[in-house]
């Protein structure tokens, strides 16, 4: 008969490594983000040169981010990847459904500003945390 | 499905703790298949049997057959 160990968890240790590599790698996407939006206007002068390496490291840092993600993903436990993938559904289906909805809704006058995206994406970050909650909660 | 490794954990001594550590996944995991509300993959479950030296048979039972 096999004695358990007693020390850290190797899924937690993994766990603990991939959050850690997806917390760098979205600072990173955040930070590229931030200087190719208010670089050109605030730093360079909208040269060129500069705007266009701020976007390739801004998109660099995204396809790490994707792929860090990814990993995390894989990392985790049935359990947690089950409770990731149904708020990724919800989440999908949420920011589908409503996107489209809230996209039209200026075209058929029922509002008078232009839709943004950055709203829809705020509406799908939100739905997501939910889904996640609402998933740890239902496993416990 | 039910199963019977809070029983074969308890025999042994052993926390959720250590038994997630043994078969490499969450606490919040096997409190989980303790309780009923998640089914393990096959694989969990032949690391469950291989590690209790049983088979899966006399561990998980499917509920829709008795």
């Amino acid at each position: 008969m096999n004695t358990p160990k007693t020390g850290s968890n190797g899924w937690e240790a993994r766990n603990k490594a991939n959050t850690v590599r997806l917390a760098y790698w979205t600072f990173g996407w955040v930070a590229t983000m931030a200087v190719t939006a208010f670089g050109p206007k605030l730093v360079w002068d909208y040269a060129t040169l500069p705007t266009a390496i701020a976007v390739l490291a801004n998109l660099a840092a995204g396809f790490g981010m994707i792929m860090a993600n990814i990993r995390y993903l894989r990392g985790l436990d049935e359990l947690h990847q089950k409770i990731f993938l149904d708020a990724g559904a919800l989440t999908l289906g949420i920011g589908l459904v409503c996107g489209l909805s809230y996209d039209l809704l200026e075209d058929i006058k029922l509002i008078s500003f232009e839709p943004q995206f950055s709203h829809v994406v705020i509406l799908m970050s939100l739905t997501f945390l939910v889904g996640m909650i609402a998933g740890h909660r239902r496993y416990q | 499905m039910k199963n019977r490794l809070k029983v074969l954990r308890a025999e042994r001594d052993w926390t959720q703790a250590q038994l997630a550590s043994e078969l490499d996944v969450s606490r919040q995991t096997i409190n989980a298949i303790e309780k009923g509300k998640f089914d393990p993959s096959l694989p969990l479950a032949f690391k469950a049997a291989r590690l209790f030296n049983l088979s899966i048979e006399e561990i998980f039972e499917d509920e829709a057959a008795s």
